[in-house]
């Protein structure tokens, strides 16, 4: 196993079930980007695929709905990690698939 | 910046090291930096982007800072782009060949092997999957695997770092505080 998939795996631990504000249970559906209600969805619907187009006003509803900074802060992140561990996970099947190997 | 934590929620004692960057580098302190020394217990994305950009690699520094600014400019994130193309650029000594990589990858004065590669993470990032054509097309140019896992790790850090400098709204700083940041990343990485 090489030292980048030791750190990625003791990154999503660590952000998923860490020390945090914001409850595991929402953590995680940030982080899977899935089971979310308004406004926190579309946030990180955003987040997850077109991060460029988050605005005040997206962080401003969530933080109305009740969210502290501190809340933001992590299901955002959650949902940063969440999206490309995805990405990552199909170009690595990818390449187990074109190498034969894993 | 748009959680005012991440601008003024640090420790007293994080709060002084940032001080201290600011008299020593003569520049604000970037967002990033504010991003990476909040609550690093809980994120600390630095460790994983240090290894991916900074571990051992059979790509340069320079091609490694080089991917992180391409990856950004797919995901239209204006502050990663000037970071990495400041930080690719100062390492080649050759800012021209980084700014006609983001113009024009086809076209760009850079070995096929690269290239081939930065279209494999560009489609990735893009569309978020690539199938295993894409991998043989890369292999075809004659690019290790092991060469393919390490650009994937940059692609992988880069595009968690895109996201939150999106949505988190870091400021794109002037030209020499993105320079000052540069060459920092060159001579102590990203941890």
């Amino acid at each position: 196993m090489s030292d980048i998939t030791q750190l990625h795996r003791a990154l999503i631990a660590r952000v998923l079930n860490g020390n945090g504000k914001a409850p595991p249970e929402l953590r995680q559906a940030a982080f899977d980007n899935a089971g979310l209600d308004e406004p926190i969805r579309r946030l990180i619907e955003k987040v997850a695929h077109h991060a460029y187009r988050v605005t005040d006003d997206d962080v401003a509803a969530v933080r109305t709905a009740g969210l502290s900074e501190d809340q933001i802060f992590e299901i955002v992140v959650c949902a940063a990690i969440g999206q490309a561990s995805r990405q990552y996970k199909t170009a690595l099947d990818a390449l187990a698939s074109a190498t034969g190997e894993r | 910046m748009r959680l005012a934590v991440l601008d003024r929620g640090h420790r007293p004692r994080t709060k002084a090291v940032l001080v201290l960057i600011r008299l020593v580098s003569r520049q604000p302190v970037v967002d990033a930096v504010k991003l990476a020394l909040y609550r690093p217990d809980f994120y600390g994305g630095g460790h994983l982007t240090h290894e991916a950009m900074r571990g051992p690699s059979a790509w340069s520094i320079g091609d490694r800072e080089l991917m992180a600014a391409f990856v950004s400019k797919v995901n239209e994130c204006r502050f990663c782009v000037a970071a990495h193309s400041a930080t690719s650029s100062l390492w080649y000594g050759d800012h021209a060949k980084v700014a006609a990589t983001l113009a024009n990858l086809e076209t760009a004065p850079i070995d096929e092997p690269l290239r081939a590669t930065l279209r494999m993470v560009g489609k990735l990032t893009r569309e978020h999957s690539i199938d295993p054509d894409d991998i043989r097309a890369v292999l075809a140019e004659g690019v290790s695997r092991q060469q393919i896992e390490d650009a994937l790790a940059v692609c992988l850090a880069f595009n968690i770092t895109d996201r939150l400098a999106d949505a988190f709204d870091f400021t794109v700083a002037s030209p020499a505080a993105m320079n000052a940041g540069a060459r920092h990343l060159l001579t102590h990485g990203y941890r």
